[in-house]
């Protein structure tokens, strides 16, 4: 079986490989930007300090101090803890993050899967981190990893809704589920005629993107919605018992997710890997998309990080009100007004 | 079926019993007992606060001091009067230089010297710059608490400034051992005025900062307001003091009201903070105020500081008559007492701290009935304690 990737014609193990190889650079170059740029540097100037700056210039390969450190930590798994499900619950979380990655297009040719109903299925398994993060909870024996993986579940679930809601909208205007078809919508699309820029969904689904935003610093439990890590009441949540290398995965799953999910919502609204202006067919866009793309996750990434250094964080009931009685009803009447409008134009 | 050896046998039913404890928890209506410290990120210290939860709900707290017991009370017994002070300086060690205060004005009481107005004045501008460096962490410490990570570093940033002026005149930052009995040990070094005044308004942006970045935040109101309520008759009742009383609306501060002739506040012109509510968010707001009132003090202290001798005439070797004094002042945390008795030897015969937050948080399994998990940490917090103080 032979077909086309990147233009290039090439065999299918070879196709694998380049896939994999792919797949584990869309994940972990992101992750790794996001944090170096943001939680070591833009953080440390937020709280008018410097940040690392020892190792390499600007501290850059602090990263990999850190995770050199994190291997070589012994791995500790408690005496009461259930080893197996304690061994597997971050590989759950981390496959996730990977699994989300495959549905996102870089360029026109450049994807890992090109599915139809591609931000359904994205939605759907980026959905199975809370399992891992549940079975960490349980498996630790530890009482404050319980409650920090209860409170996951149940904060996830709320605000899984949300999210997928206001998705809907998107995919209303775009009138298809495959990404690839909504970042051509959004590059084709008009705004009430005026097709100077295309239209991308942030400007007709602006309500869509404040809750896809408000939804997404939730499922990636970021400070104002951090309650199943929160450090100054559960110590670590469903991490505290989690040393070493599992943790190392914990926290590249954490910020890999945030990649991944800033690239689902640069998709979604910000047009994607498509600027205005160019051609979507051209060979040149499988080199320019994945920047473009990249530019788009790291905007959006700033926007979640921004509020987690500022914010205090929520209380659990306070946390499923804003869900269920604001961000739910405020989703529906979007998609309403969206449908209205489609409608009537 | 292979052979379990005896310790995998062991192993296996030592887990079973471990599942059933935990499902006995859990399951029966006795609910699940947390353990909060000794430690834990919240306790900032070694407090242990021991919750009984139903589901994520309190049914019933118990605070359990005493992991940070130092024994000062007995060691001030085998020290002479000038050792003591740099034991207790330890007590609460974010204001150190009030900690010194009411014991130096006790041993003055018994020995009936008065410190010269100069000094007076210079100890007056320390105990309100403890308050100050004290407060200044609780304000940073409270979005750490509540999950905002930025103030603390904000509260970090300019505490330096305030222990760099305490170092500049006592050569200690965060123990100063600088009060003495009939005065200071020292004078104000040269251009010190100056720069403490540009210190304060620097403590006074801080303030305002503060109450953007966290007073003014929808969370911050929604996670304190109506949150670990103290109404006032319960607030007394339990000897609460300093701050978390006048949060309650009780009007009094011992800087005012405890008629104290070693401290030089009846000679400026500041207020009294209260508020109604009894609340976590008025618990931090009245401190908020305490903080730039503090300021203004130091201000006024500064511009209008007497000249004369900073030491009063006082024999080489101290040797406090015999008798007893008790005296109370209002420090960082609260009203903090020293209860001093004297058989005329080089050091005290017993000394009896009254510390704040002993009594602060022994409100603590009163208020936390029926609150949240998190609720906890906000009360905790508003409640400020520190260890040091606590278990003394």
């Amino acid at each position: 079986m032979r077909s086309l990737v990147l233009a290039i014609e090439l065999a299918w193990w070879q196709q694998t490989v380049l896939r994999t190889i792919g797949v584990l650079a869309a994940v972990l170059l992101p992750a790794g930007t996001l944090v170096y740029v943001f939680l070591f540097k833009m953080m440390s100037f937020m709280q008018s300090r410097l940040g690392p700056m020892e190792a390499g210039p600007y501290g850059s390969m602090q990263l990999l101090a850190e995770v050199g450190k994190w291997i070589q930590k012994e791995d500790i798994i408690p005496w009461r803890a259930d080893r197996k499900l304690f061994a597997m619950a971050p590989y759950i979380v981390v496959m996730t993050v990977f699994l989300t990655y495959v549905g996102v297009p870089f360029g026109p040719d450049a994807w890992f899967a090109d599915l139809d109903v591609g931000i359904f299925y994205i939605l759907a398994v980026s959905s199975i981190s809370v399992l891992g993060i549940l079975i960490a909870g349980w498996s630790s024996a530890n009482k404050y990893s319980l409650l920090g993986g209860l409170r996951a579940a149940g904060q996830l679930i709320a605000y899984e809704l949300p999210m997928v809601l206001a998705v809907v909208g998107v995919v209303i205007q775009a009138e298809t589920l495959n990404l690839q078809g909504i970042v051509a919508a959004q590059h084709e699309g008009a705004i009430f005629g005026w097709d100077g820029i295309g239209n991308p969904f942030i400007l007709t689904q602006f309500v869509g993107f404040l809750i896809f935003l408000v939804a997404l610093q939730a499922e990636l439990t970021q400070t104002p919605f951090d309650m199943p890590v929160a450090e100054s009441e559960l110590v670590s949540g469903y991490m505290t018992e989690y040393s070493g290398m599992r943790f190392l995965l914990f926290f590249i799953a954490e910020f890999a997710s945030a990649g991944a999910f800033a690239a689902v919502a640069a998709t979604l609204f910000l047009g994607g890997w498509a600027l205005p202006g160019v051609d979507l067919d051209a060979d040149y866009m499988n080199v320019l998309g994945p920047i473009v793309l990249l530019a788009k996750i790291m905007l959006v990434a700033f926007l979640v990080f921004w509020v987690r250094f500022t914010y205090p964080r929520f209380r659990e009931d306070q946390l499923q009100q804003l869900a269920w009685k604001v961000l739910i009803p405020l989703s529906l009447v979007n998609i309403l007004a969206t449908m209205a409008l489609k409608v009537a134009y | 079926m292979t052979a379990l050896t005896e310790r995998q046998q062991l192993a296996y039913v030592d887990a079973q019993a471990a599942d059933a404890r935990v499902n006995v928890e859990l399951e029966t209506d006795e609910g699940m007992i947390l353990n909060l410290g000794p430690q834990h990120p919240a306790t900032h210290g070694t407090l242990r606060v021991t919750a009984k939860l139903d589901g994520e709900q309190v049914v019933w707290a118990d605070v359990v001091p005493g992991y940070m017991h130092r024994g000062y009370e007995k060691l001030t017994e085998v020290r002479t009067y000038p050792q003591v002070t740099t034991l207790i300086n330890r007590i609460d060690w974010l204001g150190s230089f009030a900690n010194e205060v009411p014991f130096i004005l006790a041993a003055e009481q018994l020995m009936e010297i008065e410190a010269p107005p100069r000094a007076r004045c210079i100890r007056t501008i320390l105990f309100e710059m403890a308050r100050i460096a004290n407060l200044v962490i609780f304000l940073g410490d409270l979005g750490v608490q509540l999950g905002a990570v930025t103030p603390t570093f904000y509260a970090f940033r300019d505490r330096e400034h305030v222990l760099d002026q305490i170092e500049a005149v006592t050569g200690g930052r965060f123990h100063p051992n600088f009060d003495r009995i009939g005065g200071l040990k020292d004078d104000l070094p040269k251009g010190w005025i100056a720069d403490t005044k540009a210190v304060m308004a620097r403590i006074r942006s801080f303030c305002d900062e503060m109450e953007d970045l966290l007073f003014g935040n929808e969370i911050f109101e929604a996670r304190t307001r109506g949150v670990g309520v103290i109404p006032a008759e319960v607030a007394l009742a339990y000897g609460l003091s300093g701050a978390n009383l006048r949060a309650s609306g009780v009007d009094w501060d011992l800087r005012r009201d405890g008629g104290i002739s070693g401290l030089a506040h009846d000679e400026v012109d500041w207020k009294v903070w209260t508020h109604p509510d009894g609340d976590s968010f008025a618990r931090c707001w009245v401190r908020l105020q305490e903080t730039r009132e503090a300021t203004h003090i130091v201000d006024q202290l500064c511009d209008g500081l007497p000249s004369g001798p900073i030491m009063a005439k006082v024999p080489r070797v101290i040797k406090v008559p015999p008798g007893e004094a008790y005296v109370e002042t209002e420090n960082p945390l609260g009203a903090m007492g020293y209860y001093l008795v004297s058989k005329g030897d080089l050091g005290p015969f017993r000394v009896k701290i009254r510390s704040a937050s002993f009594s602060n948080i022994s409100v603590v399994p009163w208020v936390l009935k029926g609150v949240y998990v998190p609720d906890i940490i906000t009360i905790l917090a508003s409640l400020y304690f520190i260890l040091g103080d606590i278990d003394r």
